[in-house]
């Protein structure tokens, strides 16, 4: 089994375990936390592909997810403090 | 640049990425599953991207690859600082066999502090 492929069918099992805790979580923060960790695995999967194809603008792809993922995160926690779930 | 040594840390910054999404799925509560998930995905992927800059050297992919792990070591422990303050103040209540809240100690002891102050001030 080479490198790529081991990597791919990693990072494929840990995105579907991040989609589990998204559609199950009981709380907001749950989901919230997934979306954080999914973005995260997705800079690694794009790291993964740099080194399969040697394009260097995948790193660049990787960069801008790393940024738009981060603002996404603060912009929910901003909303998540602003709210009340009383279960 | 050795390749056999970034080969090594692509596959444990994968093993990383596996036992952060498996302790995202089975921990009990969010903050268990904030403080497994964060840290153990974040050294995975920093390590991810560190192999391929030890893998294709200092070319425009590698100090690429350098900046991508920088920012991403900067800004995973603000945004899950962020996410337990939300879920702290939003009212998501802890596991039940957690022995403590300390910032829950210190948010009493604010508001009955500024309690005690503006009766004092009256």
């Amino acid at each position: 089994m080479s490198l790529i492929a081991f990597a791919v069918t990693v990072l494929v099992v840990a995105s579907f375990l991040c989609l589990y805790r998204i559609g199950k979580g009981p709380t907001a923060p749950d989901r919230i936390v997934a979306i954080d960790i999914l973005g995260t695995l997705i800079v690694g999967f794009c790291a993964v592909v740099a080194l399969q194809t040697g394009l260097d603008y995948y790193v660049n792809i990787a960069i801008a997810w790393a940024l738009l993922s981060f603002i996404g995160t603060l912009a929910l926690a901003k909303y998540l403090e602003g709210r009340s779930f009383h279960e | 640049m050795n390749s056999t040594f970034a080969q090594w840390m692509i596959v444990v910054g994968l093993l990383f990425d596996l036992m952060g999404t498996i302790g995202l799925v089975r921990l009990p509560d969010v903050y268990n599953r904030l403080q497994a998930a964060t840290k153990s995905v974040t050294l995975g992927t920093c390590m991810i991207l560190l192999g391929l800059l030890a893998e294709h050297g200092v070319d425009a992919l590698g100090v690429k690859a350098l900046l991508c792990t920088m920012f991403i070591l900067l800004t995973s422990p603000v945004g899950a600082h962020a996410i337990a303050r939300g879920a702290h103040i939003s009212g998501v209540r802890l596991w039940e066999k957690s022995v403590g809240d300390a910032y829950l100690d210190d948010r009493t002891r604010e508001q009955t502090g500024e309690a005690d102050a503006q009766t004092e001030a009256s």
